[in-house]
């Protein structure tokens, strides 16, 4: 405390001395008391603050400051009363003494005037209104609105904001100045003031109202001229008349002609092999673009550009992705785009659907009249033609992609009958209930017509809603196909149609499609999950999910190295082959299934599955009778003892020779309960045919990978022993035999790893940094909140050290009075002694003298 | 006397007798009218007649009204020619037994509120019991507890015929009583040494219920005074036994290998090893008693071997335990089950702690890295994320082992050096090999183990990577994340438009089905 309270005198000390001894120090510049500090070199642009100092002065000037306030508390220091002096400006230096007795004469009169008696009214009381005298109002009498008050805008006249925002020198000036005369109080000063401004106002009023019927009366008289000039300038009118004049039907038309396409030259038609040569380089763009996803090199360039989005794009999330503009193309002399129709007529489902088209183009062309009439803009025409053509033209871009191969049966052979029957306008359904009503009880063919009549009459391009309607239509099919494929029967056929379907959907709209398909997935994947929980082991899933996983397959690229839905499904692949134990032969079907679906998933990126290998080896193992196949390694969730440890062992040794070699149906996948023991048999040995054929597929697959030997050892130990189990046709021996001569013949390569060479960390270089100097005398090189910092701490060690001698100087001096006073005292005290020694001594003498006048007499 | 209606089966009847007996001491015999209705059919009966004897001998216990000392005859006391009180005294002590025996056959009462509430009440008894005791004390602050109440009870906890694993857990609060746990501990050694030497065969039934009531037992783990008692004292003595922690180890360690000693079933075994290193091990008195058990069950294999590791890996580490063949132990567990076993976590953290040392010979740090690569071959992406880094962890430890990834002048082979049979993990010859199983793992099908295998391209990064938050991760887990991660752009598609469910002739699907 005494510290804070010392720098503060010392502070007030620097201004004192300037006002109090500035004046005298230059005055009378005693050269033995100016003390320079010389410097060694001159340095252009410093600024030097310390090069003469006055050390006696300002010695002197402390040691008066601490007189004044440490000596005093020191001299204090036991003293808890305080002396204050209350006289008005007793040590106040400018006020002169007459006025000195003025105010202290007002305050003792005040004394004498406090009210005695609060109901006597009679005093001499200011009444207020505001702030303001009543009686001053009255004189003024002219209350300016409050409205009024708004024309100024909050700007405050300069006088205003000086008497009431404190007085700066000029006030202060000023003051000194009136001073002279009368001071006002500081109440008619305002009053003065808001007079002032309230005049200003009102003249400013005045002003404006002037301008205004000055204004007022030039416009009537121009009205009066315009009359006259009217029919001269068209600029001038339509730059002066508020109300535009009816446009004329003739200058309409000419901009509306201006406006219109006109027919530009269209590119030459192409031939045969051109376009050939266009699909065929389209696809190899295609390709590059998977392979370069495949490796998942360049995750960060995988960010496409941003589609050009023409101007007309309704934004309805119909996307040209391909330049299908159709190019005019003959074939046989007769132009392509006929046949093109033809074929799109067939596909969707004969006549009756040109006859829907040209309902709907109707109905097209009723909605354009209502736009015409609207007129808002005159492409509406021209874009709801485009778009129609596009309608038609979707089938045979499909065509375009599949050069040389026939769509299957797109509904071509869909019976006229049945079609006729079916209605042309189906509403999109809204809930899956409503899909499957429409859907359910019908052929194959009709469903078909169904669905493609559904995203007929919703196409995105009709109306506003219908992106939405044909989104939630895509996952209404998934479920629907669920459905089906759950069923005890499944129909499968109708599921291998509707896929197509699915296909065209998801390509028109891809967001909407992953995230259903990912739905179903994780629904799937959360039963499994839940069942995995509670039992430790979970039950192949229904084919509903097999379907989905295939599907997914079919919608999207397989091979790429991460994919949004496809790596999820290969999630739930690999959890179905290592957490549901086989325990039927539909497991192993479905297991199979799963298999196969792993293995296209991956046959273009050619990547390794454990899993598979694992149930490949499970599937050999429940394969081989128990007695042979001890010892192998078998991986979760396969045992090598158990009831289901034999489950593809053909019991009867008679079935072997009927076998036929065949292909699996997903049938039995979904139920295989009333099957006889030969079929059995024959579905066994069906299982072990394709688990052979299926394992070659991987020999051959990963004859690459460096460890081929360590991944089907086990496999290859089991096979020879297999082999020696002649109970088996020979097709699957003769397999078998294929797969291991496959497997050994393949050289082992064991070339030793190394690592990349990284790049080698470069040394520490010792070249000076070149910084660039902005100001001299600063710290430089760091940012600005450093450099502030640096400053700070400079200025806080400096305040330090200033304080720390400050202290040390105060306790210097402390200890010199207090020297000085012990000093005193003992010189007091001597003095005291000495005129005590002093008087006895001369009493002494006294005494002494007395004795010897005494002695003398 | 009046002669009492045999039916007093109603709340109203049962309240009325209560009154006569605790008011007249004339009226005694109305016990016994109590006492038939214990031996009802109805379990509301049952529960009516235990609150009433709940009542009464609790009353009774409280005005010591019952016989203090060892307990004479009934006939020779009521023969003899003592003071009328006194005989009315021994008189109700035998009926209060009579009672507690009935208790304790309720104990095992097919219905659960029967039992709770005789366990309740028996509880109740042994603390008024406890504070004022049925024997005279031998000396001066003589600790009393009513021993033999209180092994009726545990007996009757633990016995060989029904599931009492409900009641354990009810026993359970009183646990929390020192007095209590240390009395249980003792009880429940006897009980488990009787039931073991009465009959060679004993039930699952029994070692579980017995497991349950043992590993409810849990010891404070600091050294304090231990004056928690569910029976209360008016001043402890600290000749006591009950009172010192090291008596309750003590007292644990005996209960425990009491247990352990006895040939458990399978399933049990699991349980004991899964708790036994947080559990049991610390609150031993002489931890390195439960070597022999621990190695044993080592020798098991499987599983069980792999559980006992923890234990027998805070004994070496704490207690200072030699076993040689640790490593080569751990070595032999690793085959391909163990990425699809339950406690795969539990075991690669373990494998983690074991290898973490530095002053490992890289030949067996070797060997490891180069199983586990192999193992890793035949793994799902959940074990495979997991290990990897688990893998490379190895490397980065032990960098003599880095030539595994990095030997540039090494000749080309023609075989694996690696021999996978060999048990011993000192000629197994993994540091002339490399992990070319990485290699192949690099080619993975799920993007993340790809990239995750990748690593050993590059020069190993110096700081290790944690697995802690690896090791519990679950395909599903997977699942989500993928699904959770958002692609910048769009979505690619399938450009090969779809003919149909199978795809086309040249797929494997349609080769291998039909639809038909």
């Amino acid at each position: 405390m005494g510290k804070a309270k010392r720098s503060g005198a010392r502070r007030q000390v620097h201004k004192a001395p300037a006002g109090a001894f500035g004046g005298p120090a230059k005055a009378n510049p005693n050269p033995f008391e100016v003390k320079v500090n010389r410097q060694k070199f001159q340095i252009l642009g410093r600024k030097t603050r310390h090069d003469v100092g006055l050390p006696g002065v300002s010695r002197a000037r402390a040691i008066r400051k601490r007189t004044q306030t440490l000596l005093k508390e020191y001299k204090e220091r036991n003293k808890s009363n305080v002396f204050m002096d209350k006289r008005i400006g007793e040590y106040n230096s400018n006020i002169s003494p007459e006025e000195k007795m003025m105010k202290r004469f007002a305050l003792e009169q005040q004394r004498h005037h406090e009210k005695k008696n609060i109901y006597n009214l009679n005093e001499d009381e200011e009444l207020t209104h505001y702030g303001q005298s009543l009686a001053d109002i009255e004189k003024h009498n002219d209350i300016v609105d409050s409205d009024s008050d708004t024309e100024e805008r909050g700007t405050l006249s300069a006088e205003l904001t000086a008497s009431h925002f404190g007085g700066g020198i000029h006030n202060t000036s000023q003051k000194e100045g009136e001073d002279g005369d009368k001071p006002k109080s500081r109440k008619e000063l305002i009053e003065e003031l808001i007079a002032k401004s309230k005049q200003e106002k009102r003249e400013r009023q005045a002003q404006r109202e002037d301008a205004l019927e000055l204004t007022e009366k030039l416009d009537q008289d121009w009205k009066e001229i315009q009359t006259l000039l009217s029919r001269k300038s068209q600029k001038s009118e339509n730059k002066e008349k508020k109300e535009k004049p009816q446009p004329d039907a003739y200058d309409m038309m000419v901009r509306e002609l201006g406006f219109e396409m006109k027919a530009q030259p269209s590119s030459r038609m192409k031939t045969e092999e051109e376009l050939a040569k266009e699909e065929q380089e389209r696809l190899k763009k295609l390709e590059a673009e998977r392979l370069r996803r495949m490796l998942g090199k360049d995750e960060d360039e995988n960010k496409k550009k941003p589609k050009h989005i023409s101007a007309d794009d309704l934004n309805d999330g119909f996307i040209l992705d391909k330049d299908d503009r159709r190019l005019l193309s003959y074939k046989d002399g007769k132009m392509n785009i006929e046949n093109v129709q033809e074929q799109q007529s067939k596909e969707a489902g004969g006549q009756e659907s040109d006859q829907k088209e040209d309902e709907e183009e109707g109905e097209d062309e009723s909605r354009e009249d209502t736009e015409e009439s609207d007129g808002s803009d005159s492409h509406s025409d021209l874009e709801s033609n485009t778009e129609s053509e596009e309608e038609n033209e979707k089938p045979k871009k499909e065509q375009h992609q599949t050069p040389g191969g026939q769509l299957p049966s797109n509904g071509q052979k869909a019976p006229k009958a049945a079609g006729a029957e079916l209605p042309y306008v189906f509403a999109a359904p809204e809930s899956y209930e409503e899909l499957r009503s429409l859907l359910s009880g019908r052929s194959t063919e009709e469903q078909l017509l169904v669905v493609e009549r559904i995203q007929k009459c919703n196409h995105p391009s009709l109306a506003v809603g219908n992106k939405a309607k044909l989104e939630k239509l895509f996952g209404f099919l998934l479920q629907y196909i669920g459905d089906l494929a759950t069923d005890s029967t499944p129909d499968f056929k109708t599921i291998d149609k509707l896929t197509v379907q699915l296909y065209n959907l998801c390509q028109m709209f891809p967001e909407s499609a992953s995230e259903s398909i990912i739905f179903v997935l994780r629904d799937a994947m959360h039963e499994m999950e839940e069942m995995i929980e509670t039992k430790g082991r979970a039950l192949f899933p229904g084919l509903d999910v097999l379907i989905y996983l295939k599907i997914t397959g079919l919608l999207f690229p397989t091979s790429d190295f991460w994919h949004p839905v496809v790596t999820p499904a290969l999630m739930c692949m690999s959890q179905m082959l290592t957490k549901c134990p086989v325990l039927s032969l539909q497991d192993v079907i479905k297991g199979l299934f799963v298999c196969c679906l792993f293995l296209e998933y991956v046959s273009l990126s050619q990547r390794f599955i454990p899993e598979l290998l694992n149930f490949l080896l499970g599937i050999l193992y429940i394969a081989t009778p128990n007695s042979k196949s001890q010892g192998s390694a078998l991986v979760h969730p396969f045992r090598a003892l158990g009831k289901n440890s034999e489950l593809l062992v053909v019991s009867d040794k008679a079935d072997v020779t009927t076998w036929q070699k065949g292909s699996l149906s997903l049938h039995w996948a979904s139920r295989l309960s009333t099957v006889t023991a030969t079929k059995a048999n024959h579905i066994r040995l069906s299982c072990l045919a394709s688990c052979l054929t299926l394992l070659k597929h991987c020999v051959l697959m990963y004859n690459g990978l460096p460890s081929f030997h360590a991944i089907f050892q086990p496999h290859q130990t089991l096979l020879t022993e297999h082999l020696v189990n002649c109970s088996l046709p020979q097709d699957l021996q003769d397999l078998s035999g294929s797969i291991l001569s496959e497997m050994e013949s393949q050289k082992q390569h064991c070339r030793p790893l190394i690592c990349e060479k990284s790049k080698p960390v470069p040394l520490k270089l010792f070249t000076p940094r070149l910084v660039k100097v902005l100001e001299f005398g600063r710290k430089q090189g760091s940012t600005k909140e450093e450099q502030e910092r640096k400053r700070l701490i400079h200025k806080h060690k400096r305040e330090f050290k200033g304080a720390v001698r400050e202290i040390r100087k105060d306790n210097q001096f402390l200890a010199r009075m207090q020297l000085s006073e012990i000093m005193e005292r003992d010189a007091e005290r001597k003095r005291k002694v000495k005129q005590l020694f002093n008087s006895l001594a001369t009493q002494e003498g006294e005494w002494k003298a007395l004795k010897k006048k005494k002695f003398k007499k | 006397m009046d002669p009492l209606p045999a039916s007093a089966g109603s709340r109203g009847e049962l309240g009325r007798l209560l009154q006569a007996v605790l008011t007249s001491r004339g009226q005694a015999n109305a016990v016994f009218d109590i006492l038939a209705v214990l031996q009802s059919e109805d379990p509301e009966d049952i529960q009516e007649g235990v609150r009433t004897c709940s009542r009464l001998f609790g009353t009774l216990l409280e005005r010591e009204e019952l016989f203090v000392g060892s307990l004479p005859r009934e006939d020779t006391v009521l023969a003899g020619s003592q003071e009328a009180t006194q005989k009315y005294k021994v008189w109700m002590r035998h009926r209060y037994h009579s009672c507690c025996n009935r208790l304790e056959e309720l104990l095992s009462h097919p219905s659960f509120q029967v039992k709770e509430l005789a366990l309740k009440t028996l509880m109740k008894f042994v603390q008024l019991e406890g504070g004022k005791p049925l024997e005279k004390p031998q000396w001066e602050s003589h600790y009393l507890f009513p021993r033999t109440l209180f092994r009726s009870v545990v007996g009757g906890l633990l016995i060989p015929e029904d599931d009492q694993s409900l009641l354990i857990s009810q026993f359970c609060e009183y646990l929390e009583y020192d007095d209590i746990r240390y009395h249980t501990m003792q009880v429940a050694t006897s009980t488990v040494a009787r039931a073991t030497s009465q009959q060679p065969e004993v039930s699952l039934t029994f070692w579980n219920n017995a497991f349950m009531l043992l590993s409810a037992v849990s010891l404070p783990l600091q050294e304090r005074d231990l004056t928690n008692f569910y029976v209360q004292h008016a001043e402890t003595s600290d000749k006591w036994k009950v009172i010192h922690l090291k008596e309750h180890r003590k007292a644990f360690q005996e209960m425990w290998l009491g247990f352990l000693k006895h040939k458990l079933p399978l399933s049990l075994y699991k349980k004991v090893l899964v708790t036994m290193h947080d559990s049991i091990l610390p609150h031993l008195a002489q931890p390195t008693l439960m070597i022999d058990f621990l190695t044993s069950a080592c020798d098991v294999g499987g599983a069980i071997s792999l559980l006992a590791l923890n234990g027998l890996f805070s004994l070496v580490h704490k207690h200072n335990l030699e076993y040689p063949d640790f490593y080569q132990k751990l070595y032999g567990l690793l085959d391909p089950s163990i990425f699809h076993v339950k406690y795969r976590a539990r075991f690669f953290h373990l494998a983690d702690l074991f290898l973490s040392s530095s002053h490992l010979p890289a030949y067996l740090v070797a060997a490891f890295a180069k199983r586990l690569a192999r193992l890793a071959l035949t793994a799902p992406p959940e074990a495979l994320l997991m290990v990897l880094p688990f893998i490379c962890n190895l490397l980065r430890r032990h960098p003599a082992c880095r030539v595994m990834v990095h030997r540039p002048q090494g000749p080309e082979l023609s075989a694996d050096p690696y021999d996978p049979l060999e048990k011993d993990p000192a000629r197994s010859q993994a540091l002339e090999s490399c992990l070319w199983e990485l290699q192949t793992l690099q080619q993975h099908y799920h993007p993340e183990v790809s990239r995750a295998a990748s690593v050993i391209n590059q020069v190993l990064s110096d700081p290790e990577v944690s697995i802690a938050s690896l090791l519990e991760l679950t395909a599903y887990e997977i699942f989500e994340r993928d699904l959770k991660k958002k692609t910048a752009g769009s979505v690619p598609l399938e450009f090969i438009p779809a003919k149909g469910l199978l795809g086309r002739q040249d797929d494997l699907c349609a080769q291998f089905f039909t639809l038909s």
